[in-house]
């Protein structure tokens, strides 16, 4: 399982060339290319000014020059001539020269626009491809790695940390090749002007090339430490958000305020270090670029005095310098950044190297699935420690056979649990070995024991996905169809593989279908939902799936029959109730009646707001709306209806301290609101309502739209009242203008209401508010109609569409185990590995998932070896077999009966 | 009936008398207004105990398990409490109570009863008294019963 190569080139420059040597080439030769046109455009307004325009060559009126004349002086031959030009006269001439002029500073731009694209496409795909290196090596890591370094240092090190490196790639070997090779040209030039001046210069340059690299290994220092802090500190920030439950439990929020300003005053420190010594050598620099001419003028104008040197040669001298300075200072500017970079790059290889990677064919990409494992799983001679050297597992030995289930019953320091992770590879052996039949099970590709082999614990971890994405992670091994794509798509497609190879990335398609079907004894996506509901059932899920299915709203693509047969539901609904003597429970919305049980707002919008324009807060103060209620009469009446709920509001809860729980009541406002509404009311008390602001009116509207008589009992409601809403509310749709058409969804008895939840749908009324009991039953009379219509398979497929939000977090505890049970079994294993997989439930609760676990993993003549850690020795009745460990030794091994007998730690466990 | 007909009530309720209308009419609003038929029941027996119930209107029997089935041992008229012990003892439900006729209760949670107690002592000690009160009949009858023996 170990990579031999498990260290990556430490060299920037050398990882660099290795991977793109054929590029640099290539592109230094464009830019050498390059540099003809660049220098005869140079050339040519000397020639444009003197000739047509001064008139060189054209002292006679009707002259005429040759134009694009080739012709050269060949060494021994002397001069041939292979194109004898085109004659043109004066204004002809300027013309021509002038689009020639024309012509060089598009191909120069042209070949700068090639450069700098071509550059940055090197530079990007270099990026992309150290960024796959360092995921890659991510997932081959082993697994102690991870007991040791926090996800978002790791994460902070793909992504930002190697990003400057995209934009030095391109520039890596040219630069220093083009910027030498100007350097050394003006050198030499002045040197061959003067040999002493020359001299001096040189000596500058010398001492630039020393002193500067030696006062920057300060700076490499600074920016090393730079990269650590802050590194640390994207670890910390992410060690905040997984862990801000302990930060609030403990008050310890000050505590990470002053951890983190005291790592900010750090880095800022060592920015700040860093700017000074930058400027600091910047100075210095441009000093020394300076020096120069400073000494040409001095010594150089002191030779002239004493005449050892002409003026002529001084002036050539200094002009000729003034094109040293430039590319010195690009070239150290190229080499900070060149160190700056490779600096960057060697604290990410670091982090990167690590000991025991494991080797690249142990992950490899497997389609056809690999035999079923028929040979028994064993350990031999297995120890394993803990990170502090203590022994978790001494010199075990023991064999499962196939098809056999077996309890791991532990005392606490037992072992039992490592042996569990051993067998699924997360915690490797210190001595002896873990096998299945002959083979070391840590040199299995992935492709076998990912597919048969199943293992939950009690840690399950989750991604920020539906549902159904975590249920069928488990089968997606490989991309099993080839998807099709069409026009843009094809060629977007076609792109995306010639990428991907260029930088060295896999070019599996992600939007090909990676399920697995077979392995969960499907053919297809139209029969998996069959086992996925068998193994949701199984573990006891698909209550709670459903009831997350009813709460939601669906997505209407996806699940059409709900929509289809809504009629149906809510008839069939009513029926139901009807028979049961329940009719009470729901008052169902009727378009010409008013809602006893709904809200004031409700009542009056009577459509699920689709948009932000009539939700909530909103509502009051639309425009349209506020309109509508003015001409139904309304708008005076709920505005004295919000006065009277906000003055009841006030005087029940002003006294009340803001978290006090009776909040969760009043449904009016929150209790940050109460003070707004307090003088508000204050100022509102005896102004008429005429005089009252929009804003104002709008504010207090919207309290009543939250009243509900039989709830709030302040009996603000009349039958005219409830009258004129209803009126209202037809008057509202009448003339709804165009832009709020899609902002609402109006109830219908006759149609699906997309905005709204799937309970909502169904129910198309409300609950009565006292009864206790009522959505109980409701939801139990629900689920039966739904399964009488053969609607139940659809809802829980709204329910798998629910989001389980970052790690699960958006289900309980025992809610996320489950799921990792259920996705263990999905995939039909022959050894199914639990390690204390229900931790969090109850002991009724594991028995009974324990019980049904067995039952479906053996279903069609299965029969998958069983391997259970169990949380209570009592479980272990329901097994086989039954393996006892004590301090990292097994003690006991034997059926349950026999083991009973005995009188050992199994008999003292189970009483 | 109303929020105002309701403090009304609770105010003739001798475990509320003593508090101020203001607290009165908070612990209406926060309660649940809660209505039953005939044979319908509150809570169970053995059931944990979540919210204690005032009688507003009808009448509940209050009936606790026995080998011989239910035994009916008290009813409760309007301006009752009920269920107030297994709230406070954290105890689960030492009877079943189930509606005796149409009933109209007031479902008071766990989290608010014991707020209000917190907060007005003379709640609390209505409380005490009453529990003082049905401690020494309780003694009573244990004796009468014991010398009846």
């Amino acid at each position: 399982m170990k990579d031999p190569q498990s260290h990556m080139e430490p060299s920037l420059a050398r990882y660099i060339w290795t991977h793109t040597k054929k590029q640099q080439l290539w592109i230094l030769m464009i830019v050498l290319l390059s540099m003809i046109p660049y220098f005869m455009s140079f050339d040519l307004p000397k020639l444009i000014v003197n000739g047509p325009i001064q008139g060189k060559g054209f002292e006679q009126p009707g002259a005429t020059q040759p134009f694009m004349r080739l012709h050269y002086n060949v060494p021994f031959i002397g001069e041939v001539q292979f194109f004898s030009g085109f004659q043109l006269d004066r204004k002809e001439t300027l013309f021509a020269l002038s689009l020639v002029f024309l012509l060089l500073v598009v191909i120069n731009g042209l070949f700068k626009l090639y450069i700098n694209t071509y550059k940055g496409r090197l530079g990007e795909r270099m990026l992309r491809r150290i960024r796959f290196d360092l995921v890659d090596r991510v997932l081959r890591f082993p697994p102690v790695y991870f007991k040791r370094v926090k996800s978002a240092e790791v994460a902070t090190m793909v992504k930002d940390e190697v990003e400057p490196l995209g934009g030095f790639i391109g520039d890596a070997f040219l630069q220093p090749v083009l910027l030498g090779g100007q350097a050394l040209t003006s050198m030499l030039f002045i040197m061959i002007q003067n040999v002493w001046l020359g001299m001096i210069a040189v000596v500058i340059v010398v001492i630039q090339i020393v002193l500067i690299p030696r006062m920057r290994r300060r700076l490499i220092v600074l920016g090393r430490q730079r990269q650590l802090t802050a590194r640390a500190l994207s670890g910390r920030v992410g060690e905040i958000v997984d862990g801000i439950g302990a930060v609030h439990v403990h008050d310890t929020s000050n505590y990470e305020r002053a951890d983190i300003a005291a790592r900010l005053g750090l880095i800022f420190k060592i920015r700040f270090d860093l700017y000074q010594w930058k400027f600091m050598v910047k100075f210095l620099n441009n000093f020394l670029a300076q020096l120069t001419p400073f000494l040409f003028y001095m010594i150089g104008g002191y030779l002239v005095i004493q005449g050892r040197l002409d003026v002529g040669q001084l002036v050539a001298v200094i002009g000729a310098y003034k094109d040293l300075p430039g590319p010195m200072k690009e070239l150290i500017d190229w080499d900070q950044d060149r160190q700056d970079v490779q600096v960057k790059y060697q604290q990410v290889v670091e982090q990167f190297t690590v000991e025991s990677l494991i080797a690249p064919k142990i992950g490899a990409l497997t389609i056809d699935d690999p035999e079923p494992m028929t040979n028994p799983l064993s350990a031999i001679g297995l120890s394993i420690a803990d990170d502090g050297g203590a022994m978790l597992l001494n010199r075990v030995s023991l064999q499962v056979k196939p098809g056999e289930t077996v309890a791991l019953v532990s005392t606490a320091t037992g072992g039992a649990e490592a042996l569990a992770e051993a067998f699924a590879r997360l915690n490797w052996p210190d001595s002896g070995r873990v096998a299945s039949g002959a083979d070391d099970l840590l040199e299995l590709p992935e492709a076998v024991t990912g597919r048969r082999m199943s293992y939950a614990s009690s840690d399950v971890f989750l991604f920020q996905a539906s549902l159904r994405d975590n249920l069928l992670y488990g089968l997606k091994h490989a991309p099993l169809t080839s998807a099709s794509y069409d026009g843009v798509a094809a060629d977007q497609h076609r792109w995306n593989i010639h990428e991907a190879r260029r930088s060295g990335n896999p070019d599996f398609d992600i939007h090909s279908d990676w399920i697995n079907y077979a392995s969960a004894g499907a053919t297809g996506p139209h029969d998996l939902f069959e086992a996925v509901r068998r193994v949701l059932d199984a573990v006891v899920l698909s209550r709670d799936i459903l009831d997350l299915g009813l709460r939601s709203s669906a997505d209407l693509a996806r699940h059409t029959e709900l929509a289809r047969r809504i009629v149906e539901l809510r008839a069939a609904l009513r029926t139901r109730l009807d028979q049961e003597g329940l009719s009470g429970l729901v008052v169902p919305f009727e378009p010409g009646a008013y809602n006893k049980e709904a809200t004031i707002g409700q009542n009056l919008l009577f459509g699920a707001a689709a948009g932000p324009e009539l939700a909530d807060r909103a509502l009051a103060a639309n425009p349209y709306f506020a309109s509508v209620l003015r001409q139904a009469g309304l708008d005076r009446t709920l505005y004295e209806m919000g006065m009277e709920i906000a003055q009841q509001a006030i005087e029940l809860f002003a006294d009340l301290p803001p978290d006090h729980q009776f909040f969760q009541q009043l449904a009016f406002m929150s209790a940050d609101e109460i003070p707004a509404y307090e003088t508000l009311l204050q100022r509102l008390k005896n102004r008429p309502y005429e005089a009252v602001s929009e804003n104002d009116r709008a504010m207090i509207v919207t309290l009543s739209f939250a009243y509900i008589e039989p709830r709030h009992r302040f009996g603000l409601l009349s039958d005219e009242l409830m009258s004129k809403i209803v009126a209202a509310r037809n008057r509202f749709y009448e003339n709804l203008p165009p832009e709020l058409q899609t902002a609402v969804e109006r109830y219908d008895p006759a149609r699906y209401i997309a905005a709204a939840t799937v309970m909502d749908n169904v129910l198309f009324g409300r609950v009565g508010n006292n009864h206790p009991d009522a959505p109980d039953r409701i939801r139990s009379i629900l689920y039966d109609i739904l399964d009488e219509l053969g609607l139940y398979a659809e809802l829980l497929d709204v329910g798998l569409d629910f989001n389980v939000g970052s790690g699960g977090r958006r289900l309980t505890g025992g809610q996320r185990q489950k799921l990792d049970v259920a996705r263990a079994l999905l995939k039909r294993p022959d050894f199914l590995i639990l390690n204390r997989p229900l931790s969090a439930l109850d002991q009724r609760m594991q028995d009974r998932v324990l019980r049904n676990v067995l039952e479906e993993a053996r279903r069609d003549g299965h029969s998958p070896a069983i391997v259970w850690v169990v949380t209570n020795p009592s479980m272990a009745m329901m097994f086989d077999r039954v393996i006892v460990f004590d301090s990292g030794q097994l003690v006991e091994d034997g059926t349950h009966e026999t083991l009973l007998a005995e009188n050992g730690i199994f008999k003292e466990l189970v009483s | 009936m109303l929020l105002k007909d309701e403090v009304g009530m609770l105010q003739r309720v001798p475990l509320f008398s003593g508090i101020e209308l203001t607290k009165l009419k908070l612990l209406a609003f926060t309660s649940d207004r809660v209505s039953y038929s005939a044979g319908q029941v509150l809570f169970r027996q053995g059931d944990e105990g979540d919210a204690a119930y005032v009688i507003l209107s009808g009448r509940a029997d209050i009936l606790v398990d026995s080998d011989s089935g239910p035994i009916k041992v008290a009813e409760m008229v309007p301006n009752s409490i009920v269920g107030e012990i297994a709230i406070l003892c954290n105890s689960s439900r030492t009877a079943t109570v189930r509606a005796a006729s149409q009933l109209e209760a007031l479902r008071i949670s766990k989290e608010h009863f014991l707020r209000l107690m917190k907060e007005s002592p003379e709640m609390t000690i209505e409380i005490l008294r009453v529990l003082a009160d049905r401690l020494s009949h309780t003694t009573a009858d244990l004796i009468d019963a014991r010398s009846a023996k």
